[in-house]
């Protein structure tokens, strides 16, 4: 059976991870490669590279990352932040990205979702949905770092990124994000119900029940977090342990 | 000497983490795209990228096409990875419109018995994305390739065709997803995996390690 997905992220600005690194055991906690490996040894299935990078015009280091990672990871990643066309993601492919993630610019010009999976293929396309409670079953999309609103019902945007040829959709609960106290579960099951590709829930989880919620309760396909694995918290392994005591199907053979 | 293997190169997408995969298994891997060289390898590898169509008219007008199939068939080692399992088949069914014959096929390699084609729409996602277990058959308990790999092993997907039809004593791992296809293959010195060993971490690595060790001789 297909196993659902545990996805560390890191937040990665000039080349390095900030934002809750706390690890005692690495030799360079905040180089976002060395994380990388060892989020692999603890069994994580994939790992995201957000570039957080305010002026984003320079994508060197973040090429340069790509291609570090190319050479030295043995588990899929994705590189997301700041991508303006098809050309930008296409650096980042050719060094050796297996995803790329796309969010402000896709909602800019949605056409360009279809450009990225003629270019590199469904699969290899996410597209970021950051969204905020707007009421009952209600949620906008925001842009550009969660600064902007746009008007967009995010369960609308996610069907119109899957039919433009999204292969995944990563879904942030901007309400949620940052608060420990869970997944946003209506968000994330309105979500996951309403589109034909999987769901990377994103966004709260503070507690190891959080992550089986996510699945279970969210329908989401994987589930992604930051800070509880960069400050230790929860070892990746815990968090997939924990899963397959409530019944998920997670990969624990690593 | 570490054996000298080759990566085809056929220009449509990135191959370096399948050169770190071999490399970490003790394998020289070279990436190169001149079908000259492709005699003198040790050992070649088709890696996985693109569809089915595109990736053969290019195999075939680069001249790539017969200098895989003249080393196949003089017992070069071979090992084809995602599309480049599904190319060592008969045929396909993905492409263009122009590239598809009357019956909607493309021609593959044709090394292996069986086609290629979509996975079944059964309310499962399509492409079939992710970590999923490989269920080893007789023939593959018993072959070097899939040595120290467990039963029910997992590995990295990545595709929405499948391999149909194979001969049984060809297949070596099977994975259910809509329909049950082959996820490994081997037959004489040509072994192929739909899953991706280079990004299966410790159970891809021990995969290259394997194939290594079959190029070696020391299997």
């Amino acid at each position: 059976m297909l196993t659902k997905r545990v996805i560390p992220c890191m937040d990665v600005n000039n080349g390095r991870v900030v934002k809750g690194v706390n690890f005692v055991d690495l030799r360079d906690a905040g180089d976002p490669v060395e994380m990388a490996e060892f989020y692999d040894g603890q069994g994580a299935d994939e790992v995201i590279f957000l570039d957080i990078t305010a002026t984003s015009d320079d994508r060197a280091t973040t090429v340069e990352l790509a291609s570090r990672a190319a050479s030295e990871l043995a588990i899929p990643y994705t590189v997301g932040g700041g991508f303006r066309d098809v050309a930008g993601m296409r650096r980042m492919v050719a060094a050796g990205a297996d995803k790329v993630s796309v969010n402000s610019a896709a909602v800019k010009d949605p056409e360009l979702i279809t450009r990225a999976a003629l270019a590199f293929g469904s699969q290899a396309v996410i597209v970021a949905i950051d969204a905020k409670r707007t009421g009952p079953d209600k949620w906008e999309v925001y842009t550009a770092g969660g600064r902007k609103a746009t008007g967009i019902d995010a369960v609308e945007w996610a069907q119109e990124a899957a039919r433009r040829g999204a292969g995944e959709i990563l879904l942030t609960s901007m309400d949620c994000d940052g608060c420990q106290d869970g997944f946003n579960i209506p968000l994330t099951r309105a979500v996951a119900r309403a589109v034909p590709i999987p769901v990377i829930a994103s966004g709260g989880a503070g507690t190891l029940d959080h992550f089986a919620e996510g699945i279970i309760e969210g329908e989401a396909d994987a589930v992604l977090a930051a800070s509880v694995f960069h400050f230790g918290t929860f070892t990746v392994r815990e968090v997939k342990e924990h899963m397959a005591k409530c019944g998920i199907p997670v990969r624990l053979d690593f | 000497m570490a054996p000298d293997i080759v990566v085809i190169d056929y220009h449509k997408g990135n191959i370096a983490s399948v050169v770190r995969g071999l490399a970490a298994a003790g394998g020289s891997a070279r990436i190169a795209d001149d079908p000259a060289e492709f005699g003198r390898a040790d050992a070649l590898v088709l890696p996985g990228v693109g569809s089915f169509g595109d990736a053969m008219a290019y195999l075939t007008e680069s001249g790539q096409r017969d200098a895989i199939v003249r080393a196949i068939e003089a017992g070069t080692p071979f090992l084809g990875i995602c599309l480049g399992q599904q190319l060592l088949f008969e045929w396909g069914t993905e492409g263009h419109e122009d590239e598809l014959d009357e019956q909607g096929r493309v021609a593959g390699l044709g090394v292996l018995q069986g086609h290629c084609e979509l996975l079944p729409q059964v309310g499962l996602k399509v492409p079939h994305v992710g970590w999923d277990q490989v269920r080893l058959t007789e023939a593959g308990r018993e072959n070097p390739f899939m040595r120290n790999v467990a039963d029910k092993s997992n590995f990295y997907f990545t595709h929405s065709y499948v391999v149909q039809g194979a001969r049984d004593e060809d297949v070596l791992g099977i994975t259910d997803y809509a329909v049950e296809f082959p996820s490994v293959v081997a037959r004489d010195n040509v072994y192929a995996a739909q899953f991706h060993p280079e990004k299966s971490s410790e159970k891809g690595a021990r995969l290259m390690e394997n194939f290594v060790r079959i190029v070696e001789g020391r299997a």
